[in-house]
């Protein structure tokens, strides 16, 4: 295996006010693959972020950026890195191409007007190349955000919420692009509140909270480590309670009892969905629909903030 | 793949977008030091020149063209490396400069190196102008722009230092309008300090506009109030101690990264 594109061991930030936001948080990205940061507010994550670009000082720890210290050598490090920070913060007079083409710059690379050119119609902003950012709005405002970060060709790429407050088809589009750059071989690392979309589009995920990092794990192994299905019955009579002949099974009545439940591991071989039918039939349980359906990241994700509380 | 060592496409990106901010307000922070400067010539010039005749054998309308010239250079470096380094710290688009492959030290170049080009332009149009009013001859060229480089230099650093402690407007205004300007009143622009009474001449020396005032005149007019050398000596000892604050406010990032 190559070495990782980014590693972070032991960072710890406590914030001049006495709050510590991050306690030891170790964690390996591997070239190529999309992270996704998982976390309530306040959890940590943009912090993380932040230590990772420098725009925050870290108070022990160290991050190594393809190998490269991010405090001995910030120049090599950061040069691999672009950052959409979770918040707008854009100079509100320039224009969209000066201020994209600042950014290149400013990384020390020199004027490629061609790549800024294919960036700005990627983020179909072109048209608005010679618009001032005061005139555009907040959706397009985001992208020039993306472009900014896009514009000297970063390995690693931090988004900051890139969803938040932003419509269904800018949505779209902003994933469309993670897959276009991962493609391109272009590390992510993002956070996101939609748990649907880390489960969607990330290798991998992070769980962080109250500053520390409780899980990380394939999103696929996660799934099928903690994944659990459901069938839902719903019943042709209501019944009272769960009758002796299913006390074995974990079932559970909901709706009043009009829907039994069955939960099941979702990797198993047998899942024992043949066997409980036939034993409802035989008990004259009647059903008159049924639906399965599988726990979510985000129930999982609920469980594992609770149980770390 | 290895890093230059000297970001030098930064460095020029960040000059190029101040000086593009500063061209955005030229009219104003053109017209505002040429109207004063000309008013100054008529209020000081024309009314109280009239009485004063000259002051060390020069003529009093040309006597303060130094050191409007210097009031001006002073108010605008302060006032433009502040707002170069303030201004992106109040609209968070500093994150993005904390961000990059840029060394401090190469920022200071480029936002200081942008607020001394726009303020020496702006005396280079103080002097045009006052060449309309009183015939102006400068005696050791060489000397006066080194002078205005130096101080431009100088007091862009300080505005550099004024723009990364300010937290907010105010006291952003506070230094160039509580400090520098009476100092610069006080500090010999419109009268030579050997004019003043006892014990206000002494005192004077303490101010250290004085002495800027001093040797930049002597550029034009070939004496000052106190010597070139101190002059120097002094604008020289204030660079360094910008340089030393800025050196500190670097290891302990004050006021720049939580
Ligand atoms: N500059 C600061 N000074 C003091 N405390 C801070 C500072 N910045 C953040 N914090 C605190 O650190 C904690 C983590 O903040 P952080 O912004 O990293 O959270 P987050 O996971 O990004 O949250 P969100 O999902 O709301 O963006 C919070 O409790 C926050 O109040
Ligand atoms: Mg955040």
């Amino acid at each position: 295996m190559s070495p990782p594109i980014l590693s972070v061991s032991a960072v710890t930030k406590t914030y001049k006010t006495g709050f510590t936001a991050l306690l030891a948080v170790d964690l390996e990205i591997a070239r190529g693959e999309i992270f996704a940061l998982l976390g309530p507010n306040g959890a940590g994550k943009t912090t993380l972020i932040s230590i990772i670009c420098g725009t925050v000082t870290m108070t022990s720890g160290q991050v190594l950026v393809d190998g490269h210290d991010t405090q001995s050598a910030y120049r090599a490090a950061r040069s691999m890195i672009g950052l959409v920070p979770q918040e707008i913060a854009l100079d509100i007079f320039a224009t969209v191409w000066n201020t994209v083409s600042f950014s290149r710059g400013l990384f020390g690379k020199p004027p490629n007007p061609a790549y800024i050119e294919s960036l700005l119609r990627d983020l179909s902003l072109w048209d608005k190349r010679d618009s001032r950012v005061i005139e555009l709005s907040g959706g397009m405002k985001r992208r020039v955000m993306i472009a900014k970060a896009l514009s000297h060709e970063p390995d690693l790429l931090f988004l900051d919420e890139p969803t938040a407050g932003v419509d269904v088809a800018l949505r779209r589009d902003m994933w469309a692009l993670v897959r276009r750059l991962r493609d391109q071989g272009v590390t992510m690392i993002l956070t996101t509140h939609y748990i649907e979309e880390a489960e969607e589009m990330a290798d991998r995920v992070g769980v962080i909270d109250g500053g520390r990092l409780l899980l990380v794990e394939g999103t696929a192994q996660l799934m099928r480590k903690l994944g659990k299905r459901r069938l839902t019955l719903a019943l042709q009579q209501p019944l009272a309670a769960i009758p002796p002949e299913l006390a074995d099974w974990p079932v559970e009545l909901a709706a009043d009892g009009q829907e039994l439940v069955y939960s099941f591991d979702a990797n198993a071989e047998d899942t024992g969905i043949p066997a409980l039918l036939r034993l409802l039939c035989e008990n004259g349980i009647d059903f008159k629909d049924l639906d399965t359906s599988r726990t979510s990241l985000e129930d999982i994700f609920v469980r594992l903030v609770e149980r770390a509380a | 793949m290895s890093a230059p060592s000297l970001n030098v496409h930064g460095i020029w990106a960040i000059y190029r977008a101040e000086m593009a901010r500063m061209m955005r307000t030229m009219l104003q922070s053109v017209a505002t030091p040429v109207i004063t400067t000309a008013l100054y010539f008529v209020v000081f010039g024309g009314a109280i020149g009239s009485r004063i005749q000259s002051v060390d054998g020069v003529d009093y309308g040309a006597f303060i063209v130094p050191g409007l010239i210097m009031l001006s250079l002073l108010t605008q470096s302060i006032s433009n490396a502040s707002i170069g380094i303030y201004f992106p710290k109040f609209t968070k688009t500093i994150f993005e400069i904390l961000s990059a492959p840029l060394s401090f030290g190469e920022a200071v170049i480029a936002y200081v190196g942008a607020a001394a080009t726009k303020s020496i332009l702006l005396a280079l149009i103080i002097l045009a102008t006052a060449t309309a009013f009183v015939p102006v001859h400068i005696q050791h060229p060489v000397w006066m722009v080194a002078f205005l480089v130096l101080t431009a230099i100088t007091f862009s650093l300080f505005g550099f230092i004024v723009g990364i402690w300010a937290e907010n407007f105010e006291q952003l205004a506070i230094i160039p309008s509580l400090v520098v300007t009476p100092l610069t009143f006080l500090g010999g622009a419109f009268y030579s300090i050997e004019m003043l009474p006892q014990p206000w001449r002494t005192i004077s020396l303490l101010n250290p506009v004085v002495y800027l005032v001093s040797g930049f005149r002597w550029s034009f007019y070939g004496s000052g109030d106190v010597g070139v050398a101190a002059s120097l000596g002094f604008t020289a000892l204030f660079m360094a101690a910008c340089l030393a604050v800025l050196w500190w406010i670097f290891r302990t990032g004050y006021r720049l990264k939580p």
